[in-house]
Formats: C-alpha cells, sequence, structure tokens
C-alpha cells in the first residue's frame, strides 16, 4: 500500500504538487493521466523519494519515504522516469542485472541471472541482450529500462510513460506485461499514460491530475466519460463504446 | 588490443628492469652478482614497481573520474584535481619545508579533494549543453589555481620545483622514495571492490537512489579515491597527464562500461603504457633521460586525437 499524504511541492512561488492525496491499495493497475505540466512526474518521483516534497509525506507498506533506509525501499519500490537516459556503455543484460542489485549487492545468485533472463524474455529483448545501449532504438532502449525495473522484482512499480517511444505491438505488448504483473504477480502498478484509450482499456483505476491536483479518480467507466476527459484536457473528447471498451475520440 | 597489453606487461616490466645507465645483464643476475642484484632492489626493481603502481592507479581513478562526472573527459587533470593537489604541495613545501613525505601527501590530498568537490559542485551549476563542457570548466578552473601555484612559485623562487612536480619522472626513485604508491594502489582495489557503485553512479542520481544506493556516499567514496590516488601520485613521481583520460576510453569503447569488468584492464594498459613511455623515455636519448611525463603528454595526446576522431558522436555521457 502506497499511501500519499497532503503532498506539496513548490518551485519558487508556483505550485506544482497541491496538497495531494491518494491511496495506492496493493495489486492492480492505476493509470495517471492528464496534461502536460500538471505534476504527474513530480508526483512520481517525490511518491520513490527521488525529490523531496514541500509538505506532506508518503508511506510505502506503512514506512515513510523520507526516512526509511534507501536500500530497504529499493526492494519494495522501483521507478523509471520519463526522462531516463544512460551514457554509460552498458550491455542490456548488463544493465537489467542491476535490476537485481538491491537484493544482491552484486553477489550475483542462480536465481538472479534467472530473474534477468525472464525480463529478457518478456520484453522481447534476448535479441539484443549482449548490444550496447548506444547501439540500439529508441523504443529497444526504453524496454531495456522497463525490463530493469521490473528484474528489480518489487511489490511496487511506478513507471513514467514508459510507453515513450514503443510501436504498437510493443506498446500492447507492454500493457498485457503490466496487466500480468498485477494479475498473476500481486503487484502494485503505477504508470503514466498520456494516451487515455491504452488507460481505459487496461487499467482498473484512473487518476486524473490538472494543475497539480488530483481532478478524478475512479475506475475507467467513471473517468472516461466526456464530461470528465473535456474538463482534464480542455479538449473536447467524444467517449464510444467498441467492442465493450471505452474509446474517447478527440483526432480531429 | 587489451589482451595484448596483458600479455606485454610483464615482457615490459622485465625489460625494465635491465634498461638504464649502469649496466644490469640478465646473466648477472642468474650468477649472483650482487652488484646487479643490488641496483635491482634499490634501483630498476622499485622504479618499475612505481611505474606499475603509479600507471595502474592513475588510469584507475580516472575511469571513477568519469563515472562521477558522468563525462568521458573527466578525469584528475582536466577537473581541476591535479592543479589542486600541486598548489597543495607547494603550499605546506612553502609553510613547512621540514615535513615529511606523508605530511606532504596529507596537505595535497586536501587540496585535491576540495578542489575536485568544487569542480563538482560548479557542474551542478553549470548548464550542460554539450559534453565538453565538462572538460571546459575543469580546465579553467585548474588554469585559475594553476596561475596561482606559478604566482605563488614566483614570489618564493620554488618555479623549477613546482616545474618539477608537474612533470612525472621516475628516474629519482629509488628503495624508500616511492613506497607511497602502494597506498595508491591499494585504493586501486578498493575502487575495485566498489566497481558496482561507480557503474550505478554513472547511470545517474536517479537511477543510483532507486537501486537503494546512497548517491552522495558514493560521491564522496569516489571523490576521495581519486584526490588521494592524485596527491600521492603527483606528490611521489609527479603528474602523468592523459593517461586517466585515454587509458578508460580506450577500454570503454573496446568493453564498454561495466566498472567491475573493465577496471582490471583498465589497470593492466595503464600499467603497460606509462612502462612503455618510461623504457621509450629512457632509450630515447640514451644515456640521457625524457622524463615519463613528456613522452605520456605526446603518446597521450596522439592517442586522445584518435579517440576524438574516432568517436564520430555521444563521446560524452551529458545528462
Ligand atoms: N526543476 C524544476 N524547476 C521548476 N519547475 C519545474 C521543475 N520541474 C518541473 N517543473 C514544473 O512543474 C510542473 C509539473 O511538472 P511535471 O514534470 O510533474 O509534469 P508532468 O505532468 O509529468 O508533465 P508531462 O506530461 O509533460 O510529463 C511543470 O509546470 C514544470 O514546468
Ligand atoms: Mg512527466
Amino acid at each position: 500500500m502506497i499511501e500519499v499524504r497532503g503532498v506539496t511541492k513548490r518551485y519558487g512561488a508556483t505550485t506544482v504538487v497541491d496538497d495531494v492525496s491518494l491511496d495506492v491499495p496493493d495489486g492492480g493497475l492505476v493509470a495517471l493521466i492528464g496534461p502536460n505540466g500538471a505534476g504527474k512526474s513530480t508526483l512520481l518521483s517525490i511518491m520513490s523519494r527521488l525529490l523531496p516534497a514541500d509538505a506532506g509525506t508518503v508511506l510505502v507498506d506503512g514506512m515513510d519515504v523520507t526516512t526509511t533506509r534507501s536500500d530497504v525501499l529499493a526492494r519494495r519500490l522501483a521507478i523509471l522516469r520519463q526522462d531516463a537516459h544512460v551514457g554509460s556503455r552498458l550491455t542490456v543484460r548488463d544493465l537489467v542485472t542491476f535490476g537485481r542489485y538491491p537484493h544482491s549487492k552484486g553477489r550475483y545468485t542462480v536465481e538472479d541471472r534467472a530473474h534477468v533472463e525472464r525480463a529478457l524474455d518478456f520484453l522481447d529483448l534476448q535479441p539484443f541482450a549482449d548490444r550496447f545501449l548506444d547501439e540500439l532504438s529508441g523504443g529497444q532502449r526504453q524496454r531495456a529500462f522497463v525490463a530493469m525495473v521490473l528484474c528489480q522484482d518489487t511489490d511496487h512499480v511506478l513507471l513514467d510513460e514508459p510507453l515513450n517511444n514503443l510501436d504498437l505491438r510493443h506498446a500492447v505488448g507492454m500493457m498485457r506485461l503490466l496487466r500480468r504483473a498485477t494479475d498473476e504477480l500481486g503487484k502494485t502498478v503505477v504508470v503514466v499514460l498520456h494516451d487515455i484509450n491504452v488507460a481505459s482499456c487496461w487499467s482498473d483505476r484512473i487518476v486524473a491530475m490538472k494543475d497539480g491536483r488530483v481532478a478524478h479518480d475512479g475506475p475507467p467507466a467513471e473517468v472516461v466519460r466526456p464530461e470528465v476527459l473535456s474538463d482534464v484536457y480542455d479538449l473536447d473528447v467524444a467517449v464510444h463504446e467498441l467492442d465493450g471498451q471505452l474509446i474517447g475520440t478527440y483526432y480531429r | 588490443m587489451l589482451v595484448a597489453a596483458a600479455w606485454l606487461l610483464p615482457a615490459l616490466a622485465v625489460v625494465s628492469l635491465f634498461v638504464g645507465v649502469a649496466d644490469v645483464r640478465p646473466v648477472d643476475l642468474l650468477r649472483l652478482d650482487p652488484d646487479a642484484w643490488g641496483l635491482v632492489a634499490v634501483s630498476r626493481g622499485p622504479r618499475t614497481a612505481a611505474l606499475l603502481l603509479a600507471g595502474a592507479s592513475t588510469a584507475v581513478v580516472g575511469t571513477i573520474m568519469q563515472m562521477l562526472a558522468r563525462n568521458r573527459f573527466a578525469e584528475p587533470s582536466t577537473t581541476g584535481t591535479v592543479e589542486f593537489a600541486l598548489l597543495g604541495l607547494l603550499v605546506v613545501t612553502i609553510a613547512a619545508p621540514a615535513l615529511p613525505v606523508a605530511a606532504k601527501i596529507v596537505a595535497a590530498t586536501a587540496f585535491a579533494l576540495a578542489g575536485t568537490a568544487l569542480f563538482l559542485a560548479v557542474l551542478r551549476r553549470v548548464p550542460l549543453r554539450s559534453p565538453l563542457v565538462v572538460p571546459l570548466v575543469g580546465i579553467v578552473l585548474g588554469g585559475v589555481v594553476s596561475a596561482v601555484a606559478t604566482f605563488i612559485a614566483y614570489r618564493t623562487d620554488l618555479l623549477q620545483a613546482l616545474g618539477a612536480w608537474s612533470t612525472g619522472d621516475f628516474s629519482g626513485v629509488l628503495a624508500g622514495r616511492y613506497e607511497t604508491l602502494w597506498v595508491a594502489g591499494a585504493l586501486a582495489v578498493v575502487a575495485y571492490v566498489a566497481a558496482d557503485r561507480f557503474t550505478v553512479a554513472g547511470l545517474g542520481e536517479a537511477f543510483t537512489t532507486n537501486l537503494g544506493l546512497d548517491h552522495r556516499r558514493t560521491m564522496v567514496l569516489g571523490l576521495v579515491l581519486v584526490s588521494v590516488v592524485s596527491a600521492v601520485v603527483v606528490v611521489t613521481v609527479g603528474v602523468v597527464p592523459f593517461l586517466g583520460l585515454v587509458v578508460p576510453n580506450v577500454v570503454s569503447l573496446l568493453r564498454g562500461d561495466d566498472v567491475r569488468r573493465t577496471l582490471p584492464w583498465v589497470a593492466t594498459l595503464g600499467a603497460a603504457l606509462v612502462l612503455a613511455c618510461d623504457l621509450l623515455g629512457r632509450l630515447v636519448r640514451y644515456p640521457y633521460e625524457v622524463p615519463v611525463g613528456v613522452v605520456v603528454g605526446v603518446v597521450g595526446s596522439v592517442l586522445f586525437l584518435w579517440l576524438l576522431l574516432r568517436r564520430d558522436t555521444g563521446a560524452g555521457r551529458v545528462g
């Protein structure tokens, strides 16, 4: 369980996260949506102790993220940032193996190796496993980062726009993987998405942020509605039911 | 190339025992000639050991610096570290000329630490539009410190000493005058033990924190390693330029940046390169010697240019 209690973050005079409270119970796939600058990444960074908040607390399984030992948290919660960028020449397998660091501190066991190979399999990375990161396409690299985070095998996984750079097939593959992680392995996944239809089709719950606040929060059936989405994005969005799924259209 | 260097290293080390003004031949050693053994024990052996230790540890801290700064052009002589160490050595020499070498090393280390910390602090504030900004910042910083040191040395009649410290030279290495370098060697081993931390630090602060490592502590550990090794080498044998830049980059190109895997190669290649350059310096103008600092400077800059031209893009890691 992740509990966000009255979290506020300011840069100078602007408040970018404004008194946000949010409970993320164990299990389930939560989509975080909202326009650019709504504060999604900031909130995720605060939840994962990458950024200090100006007010409020975040508890992960009851532990305050600002005071709990970082290596303890690293076995409970993993985060992939939106602007993940690595300049080091590491191979994909090396990078993914570092996902095991919180568990093994560099002394990798047979079990760790198995985790690594599984993550490589899941993300379709075996063909590139021994290539250097700077020799991959943007989408392949993005998958390598996600593989590393999944390899960390934490109960809570926070992913900031993991679908960046992914083609249709790999985007669907990624969502299917996250779905499996929640359904079969009982993980809690919070994922920032820009495609409301992906959020609608794959998540259990959608949290919509706007101007640093949680504007709407509920299952897709409640959030994927024209009036809600129009409010969040300041854009006319029509919602249709297609094959039992709620699909928003806004293309023109 | 790396494997070749690894094979070459023992050969170079053996050759190093027999090259110099005073003649020692392998047969003399086999015949247990006391003069020959004496020369090896007092001079040639220590010199060879000093070369190996200084070469390996300088190259190793180059790698560490590159991971900490997340930039391929960072090494102690492009981050102000060496210049600060020299300034520290100068200041302690003026203030307390009678102090033993160990105390001088402590002073040089303190300056090097402060300087490297200052460099990293400046880096955090400068917008990194290009990877080249990082070494530029360091070189500017180093330039200022160097100017200060030169001015002080000029006023205190120590220009010659400063010049000597600035040019690595192993010709004066004798038993009893190089042993501090073992500290540098030991710290290179410490760097290897902590190798994974530095690889992770090279991924950036967010990755480091996510993996449960304390980013600050890794930075401090790295800073201490880099500063102490630089200070020890500068005080004991003088500045060996470019080594920490060229060697890690060659290894990175061939083997990547997983520090655990690359560090042994970095150490090997660093030792081999310094040894080879020193031998060259001993032979070029025989019976006179060219200081190794000069030879490494020439060889290193050629290698460095080759690296720059070869790596068309992505030479740095800004981020
Ligand atoms: N270091 C910073 N200094 C000043 N303002 C910042 C800083 N980082 C973020 N901001 C501001 O905070 C606000 C929220 O940023 P955040 O990255 O959380 O948005 P986001 O919802 O993730 O947007 P996007 O969809 O574009 O990723 C933005 O208005 C941004 O300009
Ligand atoms: Mg964002």
